[in-house]
């Protein structure tokens, strides 16, 4: 699964995406952020963390699949 | 609706594209890059936005306006790349029949734009830079 990284997410990533490999086994919004959330602590930090799946926001229950594109959405400040 | 992102908004094409005969009033909100923050001095915005969704939730904004209000005419351009201070980054433009719901639903656009559009910006100063709005 590739993430789409973008703001304060890219830069603490490191790259503009992220790959998550399939033995991750990650089925949900809420367990992705929990593994990111492990793996790069700086992403705890945040005031807030969304998840989109298919550019839409998500909650921590809807299931991830192959072939969706997620993203990452740090706090925005657009205006 | 006219709804962009853009590398430089154009307050020209927003207020040609909200002439309507049916309009007595047109509001511009006209968002620009202000000189100073929490007591620094800033040197320029810079805007990043996932196209997709920020397009996407842009249109929603502006189909719950025209649900809400009679709106004739709406405009909603937000620039992306690096702007320097003074330049502007977003405009927000209403045509209605009458002057209270071109305010109304210019603020509720501007307000709302601001919680849920996947936009960011990195605010730098002389010394450093920092994503606005990341940390609590």
């Amino acid at each position: 699964m590739e993430i789409l990284l973008f703001g304060i997410t890219r830069e603490i990533v490191g790259e503009s995406t992220l790959t998550v490999e399939p033995e991750e086994t990650l089925q949900t919004v809420g367990q992705l952020k929990a593994w990111l959330g492990q793996r790069y602590p700086a992403l705890q930090k945040l005031s807030s963390l969304a998840v989109a799946v298919d550019s839409e926001y998500a909650d921590d229950a809807q299931p991830l699949s192959p072939g969706q594109e997620v993203a990452l959405i740090p706090p925005v400040s657009g205006g | 609706m006219l709804v962009k992102l853009v590398t430089e908004v154009d307050l020209n094409e927003a207020f040609h594209y909200l002439q309507d005969p049916g309009a007595g009033g047109i509001d511009l909100f006209v968002g620009t890059v202000r000189n100073h923050a929490h007591g620094k001095e800033v040197v320029k915005l810079v805007f990043e936005a996932y196209a997709p969704m920020a397009l996407k939730e842009m249109q929603k904004l502006a189909v719950a306006a025209q649900q809400q209000w009679p709106i004739e005419k709406l405009v909603i351009l937000h620039a992306v790349g690096e702007k320097l201070v003074g330049e502007p980054v977003v405009i927000i433009g209403v045509a209605s029949a009458h002057r209270e719901v071109a305010f109304t639903a210019c603020r509720f656009l501007i307000d709302e734009l601001k919680k849920t559009v996947p936009i960011w910006k990195k605010e730098y100063y002389q010394d450093n830079s920092v994503w606005v709005n990341a940390h609590p």
